[in-house]
């Protein structure tokens, strides 16, 4: 068996050549822990390790490694994320030897939304990293046990390293060539963002086997379920870097059941995207509706899910 | 250049409510070339504020004035009697222009009469556009002549992220993605492998971060 770089088991899973399930938890607005437990709990057995955002489109909510030291203590594989947005090198680092002193094992970094977006419009933003810079910085520090400063440490954080890439944003012939950068920064998996149009992910991804990356990073493919044709329309026109076909919002505005539909759908996308070869999972982000989870694992047969060792 | 906007008349007003000898005191620098503090702004803007003095009858003198550059000694040197013939000073200079006044005059009350918004150029009649951010440490050479630390809104240095559409930025469907600009320069030369190369982080310390800048030339020095 290959040695591993963390030890969690969500690495473990992925180097059994494992199909892995990851969910997304959004922690809430507010101190309740209770939220968070709740959430968990219906993650529980239905996915191998659990992302949890970093005050994600820029809204405040309990961070990304308090909520994930909760879901330790419950006997759940977190998956913390870190942006560039809110804090620079010396805080990321700190948070992260601390996070690792705490138990976590599984680490997503990303550039971050735009504070424009949030419900604090008019704070400053950090960026004194990005995302790319981010991953060779965390690699390094589990790597060679050291700091960005170049400066040592003696027990290192050792993060089990992911990235995101939206195949879907532009220019699209840049978008693969921009993961082999964060492949070779220390990215060790990659969670995509949110596939609607299969046709085009298909066409990334040959583009991303064309380099040979495959064989390189483990990559699981974002979904969510549409909840209504509202949020699709919502989803299509107001989030940047999302492509939702026309012909799905037709197809949640035509069904007498909207929920039941989206639940449809993203099955089915899962089923599609598994057979894509070099993806290794699937990422299920369920946006305030993380009771439609185990729901969507089981009709994607993709239960029972291995036990956490 | 430098490139502001004036600020609003209710504002300059509430600034100047306990005075009632003021000089308006514009800039023929930067701040004239894009229409915001030059002799003709000077003109327009003392007449609003005479006209609501008026209006609210309110007991207001308002002179009027323009030298160069405010941000220069020897320009200011010749305002010397002007200003102290008046109660304060509102320029529509740039902040540097402002604080020279200040520095010059320390005695009397110099209010801004613009908000300095960056340092850019007019890319049409009408519309300007920052495209510097004098970070101490010039990377165009590795960017294509396009600076994303003055032209991405997260002043990425490794590509575009991924909310980068139809070649706008998301955090404004008028804006440029910079990154999507610097793609295709280098595209077009037939250079995307310089786009393959990890930039490391940035050393921060020559930008505003590293504390207040000052450059010391030992050559020019009297
Ligand atoms: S890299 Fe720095 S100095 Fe060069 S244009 Fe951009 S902000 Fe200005
Ligand atoms: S969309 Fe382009 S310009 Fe805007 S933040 Fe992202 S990379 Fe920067």
């Amino acid at each position: 068996m290959k040695l591993m770089k963390s030890g969690s088991n969500l690495e473990r899973l992925l180097q059994e050549g494992k199909f892995v399930v990851t969910a997304e938890l959004g922690p809430p607005k507010s101190a309740d822990a209770d939220v968070i437990r709740k959430k968990a709990n219906i993650l529980k057995d239905v996915a191998d390790a659990v992302n949890i955002t970093d005050c994600q489109t820029a809204i405040v909510r309990v961070s990304s490694i308090a909520a994930g030291c909760i879901l330790v203590q419950m006997g759940l594989e977190p998956i913390i994320q870190m942006t560039c947005r809110d804090r620079n090198r010396i805080a990321i680092q700190s948070d992260l030897l601390g996070a690792a002193a705490l138990g976590i094992r599984n680490l997503l970094c990303l550039t971050g939304d735009h504070q424009k977006f949030g419900n604090h419009p008019s704070s400053k933003n950090v960026f004194d990293l990005d995302s790319i810079q981010l991953l060779k910085m965390v690699k390094d520090m589990r790597d060679e046990k050291k700091f960005q400063c170049g400066e040592e440490m003696d027990i290192e954080p050792r993060f089990f390293i992911g990235a995101v890439e939206n195949p879907f944003a532009d220019p699209f012939e840049y978008r693969a060539l921009r993961l082999a950068k964060k492949v070779a920064a220390g990215a060790d998996f990659i969670q995509t963002q949110i596939v609607y149009n299969v046709d085009k992910f298909s066409q990334w991804m040959e583009r991303v086997r064309q380099l040979g990356l495959d064989h390189k990073v483990y990559i699981l493919a974002g979904v969510s379920p549409l909840k209504s044709v509202g949020m699709a329309k919502y989803m299509k026109h107001h989030v940047p870097g999302l492509d939702v076909p026309d012909a799905l919002i037709e197809r949640i505005g035509k069904a007498e059941n909207p929920k039941e539909e989206g639940i449809k759908i993203c099955v089915e996308i899962i089923n599609r995207v598994r057979k894509i070869q070099g993806i290794s999972g699937v990422h299920i982000m369920a946006i305030e509706w993380e009771t439609s989870v185990p729901e969507i694992v089981e009709r994607a047969g993709l239960l029972p899910r291995p036990k956490i060792a | 250049m430098i490139v502001g906007e004036q600020k609003p008349v209710d504002e300059i007003r509430e600034m100047i409510a306990d005075y009632e000898k003021i000089l308006v005191l514009g800039c023929n620098g930067c701040v004239a070339v894009c229409f915001a503090g030059g002799e003709r702004e000077v003109k327009i803007l003392a007449s609003a504020l005479r006209m609501t003095a008026k209006i609210a009858g309110d007991k207001k003198e308002i002179t009027e004035g323009a030298v160069e550059k405010q941000c220069e000694w020897e320009f200011i040197e010749s305002l010397k009697e002007q200003v102290e013939k008046c109660e304060a000073v509102v320029s529509i200079a740039c902040g540097i222009g402002v604080q020279a006044l200040a520095e010059k005059f320390p005695e009397t009350p110099i209010f801004p009469g613009l908000n300095t918004s960056f340092m850019g150029m007019p890319l049409e009649a009408g519309v300007w556009a920052e495209t510097c951010a004098a970070c101490g440490e010039c990377i165009l050479d590795k960017t294509g002549g396009i600076c994303p630390i003055a032209r991405c809104a997260k002043n990425l240095l490794n590509g575009p992220c991924g909310g980068s559409q139809d070649g706008k930025c998301e955090v404004s469907p008028e804006t440029p993605c910079a990154w999507e600009l610097i793609y295709h320069r280098f595209k077009d030369r037939g250079r995307l492998g310089a786009l393959e190369e990890i930039r490391p982080a940035k050393d921060w310390s020559k930008a505003r971060d590293g504390g207040v800048r000052k450059i010391v030339r030992e050559d020019l020095k009297l």
